[in-house]
């Protein structure tokens, strides 16, 4: 039994793209299209989201014995509301400005359908291990998504990355503009939207 | 009560929960296949959010915030905590009332009734509601400083959420029947049509009542 074996990779490589929770199984599309208006915030949720998966899949998987299946929902959510609480004082203290951009999508990471879908699917049947990379392998599964979104909505509505100017000022002056559309709410979804096109349209095997 | 009816306006149209903040959006999406059980999940976000809302709203002021209990102590890192704890006996308490009354509805809403508890409608109003407390009335009409104040919200946000998913159900309805391109064909149209309705309700933004 090796840390590595070909159940585990499955484990952390499928979410990644077959079975990504994002674009297949439509799961924590509420933040997703929230913070994704800029490339830092989405960095940072994604790196939070992957973390809190990560670990309350393990407590779950090591509590999973001694949780009576009636009220194993309320316990789930005690566990999730401590890791985001944590989380949320971190940022807090340490990444001031982000946790602002952030806001309530920080304390949304609990509803986030994710966490709980892997923690009923997932953690409540394997052991430690197994779960911490299927945490890893689903958050990671998601920040993915985040950052590619932002990535396009950074790059064509503001023309910087990571508040970088990329796009050269000789291009504004030969009357490129900014497309403003793409700070909006709506465009979120169209690009989330777009993804989803590209990504089925690649994966064939439907 | 000028700001009761300001608040609830914009609760529906500017902050609408979908097209302006995506809350909710995991069961807006499945659910919105047809208009009678988006009709029905929709009344129950909003009796949910009803309840909850002032709920919460009485939780932050009497026991949270700072200096509530005890002076020069500011609980609020446990809101995360409490408000999810509230939200989820509520729904334990609608899913009994919804069965034991509408079983049809019981069983077309499924799962999703459950799963109203980790709806991210229901806990982002209820954030919400806790970063406006601290907003003046007289300066934002968003402020939230009263029990009314948070029942107008939170009335407000539902019918915001339930006009958003019966809107896109029945336009759902009848896509069906269009030719759209294989790999779009079910979620990224949804998606697509979702951010098009977004568009329109961008027009409302720059409402002042």
């Amino acid at each position: 039994m090796s840390l590595f074996n070909s159940k585990n990779k499955e484990a952390l490589n499928n979410p990644l793209w077959k079975d990504n929770p994002v674009v297949i199984q439509v799961l924590g599309i509420c933040s997703a299209l929230a913070v994704t208006s800029q490339l830092e915030p989405a960095i940072v949720m994604g790196l939070s989201v992957t973390a809190i998966t990560a670990f309350s899949n393990v407590i779950i998987s090591l509590l999973r014995k001694t949780i009576p299946s009636r009220i194993r929902i309320i316990v789930q959510l005690v566990v999730v509301a401590t890791l985001v609480t944590i989380v949320s004082q971190i940022l807090k203290a340490f990444a001031y400005d982000v946790s602002v951009q952030l806001s309530v999508y920080v304390g949304l990471i609990i509803t986030n359908c994710i966490l709980m879908g892997r923690l009923e699917a997932f953690a409540m049947m394997n052991g430690p291990w197994e779960s911490f990379l299927d945490g890893i392998g689903n958050g990671l599964g998601y920040a993915w998504i985040l950052v590619v979104v932002a990535f396009f909505r950074e790059l064509l509505g503001n023309g910087t990355l990571l508040g970088f100017q990329v796009i050269p000022d000789c291009a504004y002056e030969a009357g490129y503009m900014n497309n403003g559309m793409m700070t909006m709410p709506a465009m979120a979804l169209i690009i989330v939207g777009c993804v989803i096109w590209a990504h089925r349209g690649i994966s064939k095997d439907e | 009560m000028e700001h009761f009816i300001s608040l609830f306006v914009r609760s529906i149209f500017v902050d609408n929960m979908i097209f302006a903040f995506f809350l909710g959006m995991c069961s807006y999406l499945a659910v919105s296949k047809t208009v009678k059980t988006a009709l029905g999940l929709g009344v129950a976000v909003t009796f949910v959010l009803l309840i909850t809302v002032p709920i919460d709203y009485l939780l932050q002021t009497q026991v949270l915030g700072p200096n509530a209990i005890v002076d020069g102590v500011d609980l609020s890192f446990l809101s995360f905590i409490l408000f999810i704890a509230v939200i989820a006996g509520i729904v334990q308490l609608v899913e009994m009332v919804v069965e034991r009354f509408s079983p049809s509805l019981y069983a077309a809403l499924g799962i999703f009734l459950p799963l109203i508890a980790v709806n991210c409608a229901i806990m982002g109003a209820s954030l919400f509601m806790q970063q406006r407390v601290q907003m003046d009335a007289s300066v934002s009409t968003q402020a939230i400083n009263s029990v009314w104040d948070a029942v107008a919200y939170a009335l407000g946000s539902g019918i915001g959420w339930l006009l958003a998913i019966t809107a896109l159900a029945a336009i759902r309805e009848k896509m069906a029947y269009t030719d759209v391109p294989k790999p779009l064909k079910g979620l990224g149209i949804t998606f697509i049509t979702v951010g098009l309705m977004a568009m329109a309700f961008m027009c409302f933004s720059g409402f002042n009542i």
